[in-house]
């Protein structure tokens, strides 16, 4: 139980997937202008995550590792990760309608988050059981999303202020992401 | 000579015009993560290069065969295999690199520059155009990171390539080789950019 809370903890804050790890920028730039369109990429990176966790999980479990075959390890996950994104895509439509009208363009968008393959490739190297997957998996996405919504609640702010004019954009955004990673590191003697 | 005229054009595009990173934005992840010093952005943009150049000469020579609903997966294939070369080398001859990289060179599949030049001009244009235009936009985004990684290894440890350049009297800034100097650096870097554009449209 102890371990699963560490996990949490690190993936969520310690280890910020975007603010320390690096891994999914361009969302995290791409998608942050306002707080309502952050939250539902969040929403949706995060439920996206967690499923990759499982099954890349499994698969790295019995298919790879059990036919000595980790070189294909890269092609399998992006694999895994575009055929579950289209899978979440219409299950979502078919359940849903008003989650898939919030979510519906950032679905796609979600197989080239290098944060989802990320995950895939981090559990492998941090060799966790498949509860601890998921769970990594999940406080990935929860910490991406906490990210992205800090982000955009700063950035409708800054909307007001008088930035210089040649760093307008994504000069400034890249300068305050910086601010962040900073009160970030913070955290680092947590655990 | 037209001809040769557009062929140039064609790869000084990516250099500055359509730098990846500081113009277009994209390929972010990897320029942020692994350019804590010089010697790491070279390396990463090489296997960049590598990537690019192989992606689009197979993708380009496959433009007729691949069915269109399926092109996306397609291109993801083509481009995970090449990564998996890339990987694989790096780890057999440059072990110290591959160690540096760490999960950073398989992430190259979702490097969004990648995927965007087979979209976007690979899988229209002839094989020449489409490795002179990868060519362009990977050198273009090899300096980029080169640069950003030495500036920060100057101020953060004081050295480029691992040569000495600031005094001993100079205090290493470790923040620049932390997370937050990633972020700063890149930020600096386009607004700079954005100047010199501005300087030269006028």
């Amino acid at each position: 139980m102890v371990n699963i809370f560490i996990i949490f903890l690190s993936a969520v804050i310690v280890n910020n997937y975007v603010l320390v790890n690096f891994l999914g920028i361009c969302p995290f730039i791409g998608v942050s202008k306002k707080i309502s369109p952050a939250l539902s990429m969040g929403m949706a990176t995060t439920f996206v995550m967690t499923l990759t966790s499982a099954v890349s999980w499994l698969i790295n479990k019995y298919i790879l590792d059990g036919l000595n075959l980790q070189f294909l390890q890269t092609v399998s996950f992006i694999l895994v990760i575009a055929s579950l994104v289209q899978l979440v895509e219409m299950f979502v439509k078919k359940i849903s309608k008003p989650l898939y009208d919030a979510l519906g363009i950032f679905l796609p968008l979600i197989t080239t988050n290098c944060a989802i393959l990320g995950v895939a490739l981090f559990l492998v190297l941090k060799e966790y059981n498949f509860i601890e997957s998921i769970i990594f998996g999940f406080s990935a996405g929860v910490g991406f999303t906490l990210a992205i919504v800090i982000m955009a609640g700063i950035r409708e702010e800054l909307e007001l202020a008088d930035v210089p004019e040649y760093f307008k954009g994504a000069a400034i955004t890249m300068i305050v992401a910086g601010c962040l990673a900073l009160a970030f590191m913070g955290f680092s003697g947590l655990i | 000579m037209a001809k040769k005229i557009t062929l140039s054009r064609e790869f000084l595009k990516g250099l500055w015009d359509e730098n990846p990173v500081l113009r277009m934005l994209l390929g972010l992840c990897p320029a942020l993560a692994v350019t804590n010093s010089g010697i790491n952005g070279l390396s990463m943009g090489l296997a960049v290069i590598f990537t690019l150049v192989m992606s689009s000469a197979i993708i380009s020579l496959a433009r007729n065969i691949i069915p269109k609903e399926v092109r996306i997966p397609t291109f993801i294939i083509v481009i995970a295999t090449f990564v998996t070369i890339a990987d694989k080398m790096l780890a057999a001859y440059f072990p110290d690199i591959s160690k540096a990289l760490g999960p950073f060179v398989p992430l190259i599949v979702v490097n969004c520059i990648i995927l965007g030049r087979q979209e976007a001009f690979a899988s229209k244009n002839s094989v020449g155009r489409a490795v002179i235009d990868a060519l362009g936009m990977s050198i273009g985004f090899t300096i980029t990171l080169t640069i950003l990684g030495s500036f920060r290894e100057l101020f953060g440890v004081g050295t480029i390539f691992a040569v000495q350049i600031m005094p001993d009297s100079f205090e290493p800034l470790m923040v620049m080789v932390l997370q937050p100097g990633a972020f700063l650096t890149l930020g600096l870097m386009i607004g700079i950019g954005n100047w010199l554009n501005a300087r030269r449209a006028k």
